[in-house]
């Protein structure tokens, strides 16, 4: 059932976003100013507000592990980290792309990409400790407690970034100011949506490993406790 | 009043429940013996007990109170497998410390008795990693029972301890019975055990199957309350 | 006993076997002026591109010297497994936490005082002139690295190679601290005033502090007691 529900989720999400890149490559038109390579934006922003999606449910899950000592929620909030990093990472390569194109440097410690590279660093520690503990409960305690102490980063990373004596090359954010384009709105909230499917379908496997994993190890411990 | 008090407690790591609904009235001035296999839940358990874990499910009163609070841990001596004193601490300094901690009236003076108590009052000022086994394991014995508590939880007490040791600590044990403190100590070695016991519990596979006053035929025969009570053979 | 009680024994404990064995604080002090030393042969700089990285060289300097410090933090109470003897206490786990995070500020803070003027010397730079609001801020930012430090001392205490997860958990989170630390402490080496925006970053500081000695005191109990 839930393995359905997973695949007819991926199956929708595929077609979803295949149809959404043909709108983006066939209909619309180059952007005045930068030319093709602005189509970048329909992975690189939707990769970013998934990214910022996906934390949240893991805050939350966290939270909610630590309430309840469920152990779902914590599935649950790996799930979301990984995917969560995943699309930082996304959105940290497409942006680079995008820059290469326009500025002519792959990376310029643009406000809105550094911030998110930090936060990509946050959650690789994350990702990195947890499968260091060996105990289960230890280990959704610990990695719920660094969620938590990671989402709280985020805010001061952003005020951070742009104190005003902070004396480095950086250019002010990009599309800080502006509005899409009518024409270009639609496909934008498709992409948005295609990405959070797709996402959502891989969270759903990696929740299907997680309660495997869990029955894998309760029953290791089961035979040995014999 | 209960002295001890636990209701259907759980414990899970990961999916497999160590502790399944264990259930443990302690009545005030008895000395418990948990006795159990290895992997039967016995430390899980104490661990509980001594607030040094939090169970899944179910709660543990000490004393009416719930198990967490402060009010319950200031009665409770608590004696695990490690020693739990600082080897660059002094003898001294050491039970200076864990007086403090345990909100004893006047800590130094806490501290020198129960450092006469268990032989060590002329080595005060030593470092606790100077100290030969035996008397580290005194130093932990004499930190269990600064506070005088008015319970006491043992996880394998007579396990690693040397001969002086064990005589210190039964003689210590039963001074605390008489002056009313209750006991519960987990253990798998029954003759020891036995000669302070009143009450046996039996832990099996995160369950307590039996609980009741000490049988007079455990004392001659070790194996006789699992073959009675034990689900497993 | 009062929590407070509790926490300064603690501290007073802590801060006892430190400067009885010496063992992180020789550690962190030689550390940081052996850092010091590098750094000369990493960057030839004139005067003034000296003084532009200068606030960066010191926090670099303070954090990796920190990372030392905190990874004691939790770890002394590991040998004869005194920390349960701790949690067993009527001191409440906030009160355990409170008392570690003060001693490892104390200790940090001493390395400090022992490489500013090595500092100073080394580079020519002259950190008397600001030295009241160039405490205020080094005060503010220690406390943010020790309590982050300390929190996550306990989160790694039973997990395989902490002495390696530490860092990588500590330092993405310290970023923006440092970020508005090392701003702050430049502007002050080249007898700026601390106004304006370079009074900025205290309000970072202070957040910073503020958050995570708030979500500590609160979460730590969950994550000693599992």
């Amino acid at each position: 059932m839930r393995e359905k529900a997973t695949y007819l989720l991926a199956i929708l999400a595929a077609v979803v976003m295949i149809g959404n890149l043909h709108t983006v490559f066939t209909q619309l038109p180059d952007e005045a100013m930068q030319g093709a390579v602005y189509r970048i934006i329909f992975i690189h922003v939707p990769a970013a507000i998934n990214a910022d999606i996906f934390f949240t449910i893991a805050l939350v899950t966290a939270i909610l592990f630590l309430a309840t000592k469920n152990f779902v929620y914590d599935s649950i909030t790996v799930s979301c980290v990984e995917v969560g990093a995943m699309l930082t990472f996304l959105n940290l390569v497409t942006g680079s792309i995008w820059g290469r194109n326009q500025w002519g440097v792959w990376w310029a410690w643009d406000l809105r990409m550094t911030g998110q590279l930090m936060c990509f660093l946050l959650y690789m520690g994350y990702l990195l400790v947890r499968p260091a503990i060996a105990e289960p409960t230890q280990r959704a305690t610990m990695s719920s407690i660094i969620s938590i102490f990671a989402y709280a980063d985020i805010p001061l990373v952003l005020m951070a970034i742009r104190l005003p004596n902070v004396r480095t090359q950086h250019p002010g954010p990009v599309l800080e100011t502006g509005t899409l384009a009518p024409e270009f709105r639609g496909p934008f909230a498709i992409g948005i949506l295609a990405m959070f499917l797709i996402s959502s379908a891989l969270v759903l496997v990696r929740l299907h490993q997680e309660s495997a994993q869990r029955e894998i190890d309760s029953l290791r411990r089961e035979l040995h406790a014999r | 009043m209960l002295a001890v008090e636990a209701d259907r407690v759980w414990k899970y790591f990961g999916d497999y429940p160590a502790l399944r609904g264990a259930d443990l009235a302690v009545e005030p001035g008895s000395c418990l013996a948990l006795l159990g296999r290895n992997g039967a839940g016995k430390t899980t358990f104490l661990r509980i007990l001594a607030n040094l874990s939090r169970p899944t499910k179910g709660d543990v009163k000490i004393f009416g109170d719930a198990s967490r609070g402060a009010e319950a841990r200031r009665k409770v001596g608590y004696l695990g497998h490690g020693i739990g004193v600082y080897d660059d601490l002094s003898a001294f300094e050491n039970l200076l410390l864990f007086g403090e901690l345990a909100g004893v009236q006047s800590p130094a003076k806490a501290a020198m008795e129960a450092l006469e108590r268990v032989g060590l009052a002329r080595v005060k000022d030593g470092m606790a990693r100077e100290f030969s086994r035996g008397m580290r394991q005194r130093l932990a014995v004499a930190r269990a029972f600064l506070h005088k508590p008015e319970i006491l939880l043992l996880d394998e007490p007579f396990t690693s301890l040397d001969d002086k040791a064990i005589a210190v600590l039964q003689s210590l044990l039963q001074d605390a019975l008489r002056g009313g403190a209750t006991i519960v100590m987990s253990t798998h070695q029954i003759r020891e055990a036995m000669e302070l016991a009143t009450h046996v519990a039996l832990l099996e596979r995160g369950q307590i199957v039996h609980t009741g006053p000490r049988a007079q035929e455990m004392l001659n025969d070790p194996g006789w309350l699992y073959r009675t009570y034990g689900a497993q053979t | 006993m009062s929590g407070l009680q509790a926490a300064w024994a603690i501290a007073r404990k802590d801060l006892r076997t430190e400067l009885r064995t010496k063992e992180s604080i020789n550690a962190a002090a030689s550390f940081a002026l052996v850092i010091l030393v590098l750094f000369s042969f990493a960057f030839d700089l004139g005067r003034e591109e000296l003084y532009a990285i200068s606030g960066g060289l010191l926090w670099l300097v303070y954090s990796f010297a920190g990372a030392l410090i905190v990874n004691r933090g939790f770890a002394r109470e590991v040998p004869n497994d005194c920390l349960d003897v701790l949690l067993a206490s009527p001191a409440p786990s906030w009160a355990l936490f409170l008392g570690k995070s003060v001693s490892a500020f104390c200790l940090l803070v001493i390395v400090e005082a022992i490489s500013l003027p090595v500092f100073g010397l080394f580079y020519n730079i002259r950190w008397t002139q600001n030295v009241g609001p160039l405490v205020l801020v080094i005060l503010l930012a220690t406390w943010g690295i020790t309590v982050v430090g300390t929190a996550f001392s306990a989160v790694t205490v039973n997990v395989r190679l902490r002495e390696l997860m530490l860092p990588v958990l500590l330092y993405p989170v310290l970023i923006p601290l440092l970020i508005g630390a090392m701003g702050t402490t430049t502007a002050l080496f080249g007898g700026e005033a601390l106004t304006g925006d370079n009074a900025a970053p205290l309000k970072l500081l202070v957040g910073f502090d503020a958050i995570y000695t708030a979500l500590s005191l609160y979460l730590i109990e969950y994550v000693l007691i599992v």
